[in-house]
């Protein structure tokens, strides 16, 4: 089963704090956005291995793009 | 007939309606980890059934209260009435005494002036009984009016332990609240399988209407439980925040300090753009234990929930920057319109906890109608009537600010944290704007330069002392300070009367 992490809101890609094949607890920041001037953390939602990710920092992202393909 | 025959056979008749449905239906109904009405009830109230309406309706029909019980109990030693299908009889559906029973209860409900809760289980309206209950003016819609009429009188609270399909999903749509058991709750109008025939849509139950949906996504529930348990400590823990009717007061509880933990000064982060859950700030201020958050899992952006502060209830109403930066949204915005008019339908008084950069920008907002959204949110502001306090913590920006309950909307205060950063916008946003010709004007190599000293100065402006100097701010306060002034104000706030406005209604945006 895979899972795709969507951007919550428009913005930019501030920090990428995973690589691809990493394990990640649920709650672990995947990677941070920045928007309206606020740094928006996005966060693994279960336990599971970063299996493709989908943009790179400086990026400017739309609401519900696909950032993180977890499996 | 002696008295004992008599007696014999009103028992016979009581026994056969306490009991609800078949013995296969009531199987089937507790394999599912259901509880019986009867053992629902039993939870809710301190002491049983105080008296009941109805209990031989349907039972000579062999439909046992016609699918309902309507009755009065106890819930911390305060009567509530209370409407509750029994699953187990004709699947919950209401038939033409049902339809009877239910209104009958909401209006003693009204005119006594009690709390309502609605246990809902149902697989809605009898459809071979229509042509009674459907067209005319005594008909199933006057559960909804009559829904409407209470509104903002009494408080309605629904626990939805199974369906309410169709029409009947406007029964929790209608109450103040709705508590939604997972995996068994669900509400929507049209049924995967009509979806199917109508559309083609191939969905499943919980995804069209599962609690969990309704929790996260449409914002139809208020909290999701994980058994029906819970629900019901839930609505007796909720009703304790509540008076009985829109002329009383919440009561008072001996005062509590906050739970252990770190102090507010410690909780809110300096650096104003990084994120931190405005939830340990309310826990560290409001008293031990007393925090009750509606929903919470449903435009996170915006946190909104009942405490006590000295003993005293209060609504909140918070940014919270873990989540989408604490910016408001078109949800966000619903979800603090209507849990301020919940607060100021029962004279609970509302504090705000400011920490916003504004409402979202963009195109998909806009087309979404974040205008019409934010002026719904404003609105609500503006109209509420009891004592309101406004805490400036960090961010104060724009529009945001306003909807948040700023000076201009008339709250009984305005106050600040010592790091709270007051302006119409940040200095990126407004050095761009007031300086774009001069920045345009320079030589490429000089731009950066100039556009950090203007930032840098522009930064420097924004700071609580200038807004103290000129008295936009009652008051600017040290983190640590702020719940002992909260006390204080709202404890004299609280003895004011509360106006009211002589007109029919406003024109609300929606």
């Amino acid at each position: 089963m895979s899972y795709q992490v969507l951007a919550p809101m428009a913005g930019s890609i501030c920090r990428i704090e995973v690589a691809e094949g990493d394990a990640v607890k649920e709650a672990a920041v995947l990677l941070v956005m920045e928007s309206m001037k606020m740094e928006v953390p996005v966060e693994a939602t279960f336990d599971g291995k970063v299996a493709k990710i989908h943009c790179n920092v400086g990026d400017l992202i739309d609401q519900d793009q696909l950032l993180i393909t977890l499996a | 007939m002696s008295q004992e025959e008599l007696r014999a056979m009103l028992a016979s008749y009581a026994e056969r309606a306490l009991v609800g449905g078949s013995p296969k239906a009531r199987e089937r109904h507790q394999a599912q980890g259901k509880m019986l009405v009867r053992d629902r009830l039993r939870k809710l109230f301190d002491e049983g059934v105080l008296f009941e309406d109805g209990l031989l309706a349907g039972v000579r029909r062999d439909l046992p209260g016609d699918a309902v019980v309507t009755c009065v109990g106890r819930i911390h030693g305060r009567e509530v009435a209370v409407i509750a299908n029994d699953m187990t009889v004709k699947a919950g559906t209401w038939g033409y005494t049902t339809f009877l029973k239910i209104t009958q209860m909401q209006e003693l409900a009204a005119r006594n002036k009690i709390p309502i809760v609605y246990l809902v289980d149902s697989a809605g309206a009898r459809i071979d009984d229509q042509f009674d209950c459907y067209l005319g003016r005594k008909a199933w819609g006057n559960i909804f009016y009559n829904q409407v009429q209470i509104s903002g009188v009494v408080p309605q609270v629904c626990l939805m332990f199974g369906p309410s399909p169709a029409g009947s999903a406007y029964v929790p749509a209608l109450c103040d609240v709705t508590f939604m058991v997972d995996k068994n709750a669900t509400a929507y109008l049209g049924s995967p399988r009509l979806a199917k025939m109508a559309t083609g849509e191939d969905v499943t139950e919980e995804q069209m209407g599962g609690a969990r949906m309704h929790c996260t996504m449409s914002g139809l529930g208020d909290l999701l439980v994980a058994t029906e348990q819970e629900a019901i400590e839930k609505a007796r823990d909720y009703l304790a925040y509540f008076p009985d009717h829109f002329e009383s007061k919440p009561s008072l509880q001996p005062p509590r300090p906050p739970e252990d933990g770190p102090r507010p000064s410690a909780v809110v982060p300096p650096n104003q753009n990084t994120p931190y859950d405005v939830r340990k700030l309310i826990r560290a201020i409001v008293d031990e234990g007393s925090f009750f958050e509606l929903k919470e899992a449903f435009a996170k952006e915006l946190c909104t929930g009942l405490a006590r502060l000295g003993g005293r209830v209060v609504g909140i109403v918070a940014n919270n920057s873990a989540n989408k930066g604490g910016v408001l949204f078109n949800d966000s915005s619903d979800k603090g319109a209507r849990f301020i008019w919940t607060c100021n339908a029962f004279n609970i008084p509302l504090l705000f906890l400011q920490d916003i950069s504004g409402f979202m920008i963009g195109s998909a907002v806009e087309r979404a109608g974040i205008i019409r959204h934010g002026a719904k949110l404003l609105t609500a502001v503006c109209e509420a009537k009891v004592p309101r306090i406004s805490v400036m913590v960090r961010k104060g920006y724009g529009g945001g600010y306003l909807a948040m309950s700023g000076a201009p909307t008339q709250p009984d205060a305005q106050l600040a944290l010592s790091g709270a950063m007051p302006a119409l916008m940040g200095p990126e946003a407004a050095v761009n704007a007031i300086y774009l010709n001069e920045i345009q004007a320079l030589p490429e190599g000089e731009r950066n330069a100039f556009i950090q000293a203007k930032r840098e100065a522009y930064a420097r402006d924004i700071n609580p002392y200038d807004p103290a100097d000129r008295f936009s701010f009652e008051a600017v306060l040290d983190p640590d300070d702020l719940r002992d002034d909260l006390i204080a104000r709202l404890e004299i706030y609280s003895r004011r009367a509360i106006p009211r406005i002589d007109r029919r209604n406003g024109v609300c945006p929606v």
